[in-house]
This record gives C-alpha cells, structure tokens and sequence, in this order.
C-alpha cells in the first residue's frame, strides 16, 4: 500500500493529465452529431495510431545487431503507420462528400 | 537544450491539434478542417519522434524507421484511396485492429527486453506491460474478427459454442489471475508466462466478438475503436510520452461515448449486448405471426409515390450490400421535381457502424438537413403518405413496441407503420439479421417489393420516369 501511496504521489501531473482529458474527450465528443459519427470513428482511428511513435522510439533505442526487437518495431511502425495515414485520407474523402453539398 | 525544447513544443501543439480538431468535427462545415488539424498534430509529432534526442547509446536505425514509414503510409494511402464508401465498417474495424496490433508488438518488444536484462523494471511498469498487451490484443483479434464478420466471411450462428459467454467469462478470470501471478512472481516466472498471457488475450478477443452480431455490430466497433485508443494510452506510459496518453485516452473517450450511444439506441445495457441477447438461437417472437403477405407491382408503387405529398425512405444495411445509394437519390430527384416532399429516416443502429447510412447518403449527394434522427423521423411518419423501407429490418419492427416476448421489445424503432402506406423493400421474406419475425410484413398498410435493392430500385426509378 506504502508503494501505491508513493506512486500517486510521484504521478500526480500524470494523474491529472488523464483525468482532464478523460472529462475533456466526454466533454467534446458528446456534442458530435449522428451525421458525422462514421467520420469521428474513422478520424479518431487515425489518432490512436499514436502508437506509431512508441514504435519509431523503440526502432531507434535498439541496437543495430538485434535484428528480432528492429523486425518488432519495424511492424510496429508499418502497422501504426497503416493506421495513420489511411484514417486521415479516408476521413478526409468522406468528409469531403459532406461539405460538398452545402451550398 | 534548445533542441528538447523544439522537440516538447511540437508535441504539446501536436496535442493541441488533436484536441482542436476532435471539436471542430462537431459540425459538417468545419470538419473537414478538424481532421486535418489532428494530422497536422501527428505529423508534428512524428518528426518529433524522429530527432529527440534519447539518452545514452542510441543507435537511431534511420533506415529501419523511414522504411517502415514508407510502407507504412503507402499501404495506407493506397487503401483509404481505393476503398468503397459501403465498406467503411470493414475499413474502420481493420484500421482498429492495426492500431491494437501495434500496441502488441510494443508491449511484446518490452517484455523481450525485460527478460534479456535490458531494461529492468518495477512491478507497475510490469502491470502497464501487462496491460498493453491485453487491450491491444484484444482490439487487433477483436477486429479482425469484427472484419471477417463484417465481410460474411464467417457465419454467426456457427462460431459461437454454447455457453460462451460462460466460457468467456471463464478465459477473463484466467487472464486476471495469470496477470496477478505474473505481478507477484515478478522475474522469476520467465517470459513463458508473459507470452501466454498474450496469446490467452488474443483469444479471448475472437471469442468476445464470437457471440455478438448483425444489429449490435455497431457497438462491438465502437468499443474496439475505445479499445485501439486504450491500448495506445497504455503503451504511452510504457514509453513516458504524454503525447500518446492524451491521444490515446481521446480516442478511447469518443469510442466509449459512441458505445454508450448505440447502446441507448437500442435501449439495452452494454453489459446486455457483450452477454449477447441477441445473437438469434432462440429469438422467437412470442406472436407467432401469420396472416398474409401483400406484394405491390412496380407500376403501382411508381404511380404511388409520384403522386403523394410526401414520402419518407428509410434505409438499412441492405441499401449498403446492394450499394444502392446513388439510385436511391435519383428516385428522391425525381419525386422531389414532382413536388413531392422526401425524407429519410435515419435509425442511429441502422448498418453495420454509428453514422454508416448518413455516409452512403452522403456520398449519394443527399443534403443532409433531408436525414431525420429518430425522433423527427417518427414524427414526420404519423404525416406521410408513403413510408418505403429499403433493406431496414429490425429497426422498424413493430414487436418492440407491442410485443413484450421479443427479444427487441423495448428498442426504439422507426414507427413506419404510421405512415398512410408503407412500401417495404426485401430480397425475400427471410428474417432480418437477428432472426427475428417482423410483424411489418404482414401489416394491413405494408405491400412488399421483392428483390435485389438495387436492381428494384432502378426498375422503380424507370417506372417513374416514364410516368
């Protein structure tokens, strides 16, 4: 228990930086309309491939030699990347379809 | 000094681009922008990724990384260009599945590290490790298998064993006491423990999936959408970068929120839709209806719309298998030209993903002040003259109303059934995804139209046209 103490103590600013974005995501995303929830799902997608930066942190605190930990961070980055990339672009094709009908 | 300082301002504002962005994606006008802030934000980031400088001997690997880069962002590219607009559930599940297998191969890599004394680590640090690997196992299994159902590469009814969800709760405890017991051995385990746990996580994300079908997809995806965030937040403490946490939590919020909304749609828990209520074994109404089927010739439904004030279409997943989307707005041109009033009722769980028939619409030029959400729509019916159903089931299934053994009994529908007439597009008269009866059909004001939804309405669309 003395352990936890000592870690909330320690994280506090990580704490609240969870906690704050945690009601900060409610808070925008309840006020998303129907229309738009498939391009919401698809655009936050593309943001969880923040993980792709673990994976190019990971690649680059590797040693040269260790080829099975390079070939590991070099999926992790295709895959994140995948992730990336193709959620913006596709995001932004469907958005692009809504907006052209405003007028 | 100056360098880290660059370095920590391009992720604070890669954050910043992430959370403005998210807001301007509250409406159609700005969010297009929105989306471009978020990756803008990423882009910042990844750069920032690329030239921090890192502690102690670090051998960078540039050439690793840039091709993984290119690959990556080509693969990504290439298919977000190229996919269908009616395949966007297909594409958001396996885009969350990638995201959950990254986190893996991350969490996998720490643990390879921890046991070849690389790095050492505390048990907390462990519990992240943990952590990553379990939600980011989950998400990348889950989805897959969200795909394959998605694409009917697998059938429902065949993969869920009986007593799943026992058999799941089952391989749950057995991930929390394997991860306790692995928190407590700590080193002295080895790393067997660590890559079953894995490989248990894995499975359970298929089997989680397994029992859950058809008219709660849209829930399941949204959750492994949350899950894809999650799993990013974690690895994001493995790696001590605020940046991943705020992004991840982000997305984990949206997906959470978009569940809690299907759920609330359907007027269950989401405890109701994991356990599977659903699923179709013994959903038999507790009406066994009867009674007789009237069909309607396209001459007659053709003269039938052009000739009322005011007609609403509804759609459903069918309008999306038989991408029948564009011919849909062409009949909407052509009543419209004739004066009559139309209008599409949109069910929040109608398809396959939150928001899936706004999109086809969408792409079918439809303005989207002419969608009605649920409540508008069911106002606007008790006025109409012409209700027409295009592949919609469940979601207009009077027995939720009136019926209280359905298994849908309690789920706000579209109340069709008020319209003066209702006009009901289908393939055959097979049930609908949950295999549930729908009384619709054989109500006294419905007359059915069989046939590919596409190919009828094309035949609907000529009829009128030589009215």
């Amino acid at each position: 228990m003395e352990n936890f103490y000592g870690f909330f103590i320690d994280n506090l600013l990580v704490i609240y930086l969870l906690a704050f974005t945690v009601l900060l995501g409610f808070e925008i995303i309840a006020k998303v309309p129907t229309v738009l929830h498939t391009p919401l799902m698809s655009g936050s997608n593309a943001i969880s491939g923040v993980v792709v930066i673990g994976a190019i942190l990971l690649v680059r605190f590797t040693e040269s030699t260790d080829y099975l930990t390079l070939s590991l961070g070099f999926i992790g980055i295709v895959l994140g990347m995948i992730n990336v990339a193709g959620g913006f672009v596709v995001t932004d094709r469907m958005l692009e379809m809504f907006k052209k009908k405003k007028k | 000094m100056l360098l880290t300082f660059i370095i920590e301002i391009f992720f604070l504002f890669g954050s910043i681009g992430f959370i403005w962005g998210l807001r301007l994606m509250s409406s159609p006008d700005t969010a297009r922008k929105g989306n471009r802030y978020a990756g803008v934000g990423m882009i910042l980031a990844v750069i920032a990724a690329l030239i921090m400088p890192l502690e102690g001997n670090v051998s960078n690997n540039y050439a690793w990384i840039f091709a993984a880069l290119v690959v990556g962002t080509a693969i990504g590219y290439y298919s977000a260009i190229k996919v269908a607009m009616t395949s966007m559930p297909q594409m958001v599940s396996i885009f969350n599945g990638l995201g959950g297998a990254c986190a893996v191969v991350l969490g996998l890599a720490d643990v390879l590290h921890y046991y070849d004394e690389t790095k050492v680590v505390d048990t907390l640090g462990f519990f992240t490790v943990l952590l990553t690997l379990f939600i980011g196992g989950v998400a990348f299994t889950g989805s897959i298998f969200a795909y394959a159902k998605l694409e009917d590469l697998v059938d429902d009814k065949k993969v869920t064993l009986p007593k799943h969800s026992v058999i799941n709760m089952i391989m749950l405890a057995g991930l929390i006491g394997l991860g306790a017991y692995i928190l407590t051995q700590g080193e002295a385990i080895g790393m067997e423990a660590a890559i079953i746990f894995l490989v248990i996580s894995l499975i359970y994300g298929v089997s989680f999936v397994a029992p859950i079908g058809g008219a709660d997809m849209p829930v399941v995806i949204s959750l492994l959408n949350s899950f894809s965030g999650l799993s990013g937040a974690a690895a994001g403490i493995l790696f001590d970068s605020q940046f991943m946490v705020v992004g991840g939590i982000l997305v984990g919020a949206s997906g959470t929120i978009l569940t809690v909304m299907m759920c609330n749609a359907m007027n269950r828990s989401i405890w109701n839709v994991l356990i599977g209520g659903f699923g179709g074994t013994s959903a038999v109404g507790a009406t066994a209806t009867g009674g007789t089927v009237k069909e309607i010739s396209l001459n007659d439904a053709s003269i039938q719309l052009y000739y009322s004030q005011s007609v609403i279409i509804v759609p459903g997943y069918g309008l999306a298998v038989a991408q029948a989307q564009k011919i849909c707005k062409e009949i909407d041109d052509q009543l419209s030209a004739n004066g009559v009033d139309v209008k599409y009722a949109i069910h929040p769980v109608a398809g396959r993903m939150p928001g899936h028939m706004n999109v086809l619409l969408a792409e079918a030029d439809v303005p989207y002040p002419k969608l009605l959400d649920l409540d508008e729509a069911n106002s606007a019916l008790s006025s109409a003259d012409v209700a027409i159903i295009v592949g919609a089931n469940d979601v207009v299934n009077p027995a939720a109303e009136n019926d209280p053994g359905s298994p849908i009994y309690g789920m706000p529908v579209l109340k069709v059934w008020n319209a003066k007439s209702v006009i009901v597009l289908k393939r055959s008269m097979r049930s609908g995804y949950a295999g549930i009866e729908n009384p619709l059909f054989f109500h006294e004001r419905t007359k059915m139209l069989f046939g590919d939804a596409k190919d009828v309405l094309s035949k609907l669309n000529s009829e009128i046209k030589s009215l």
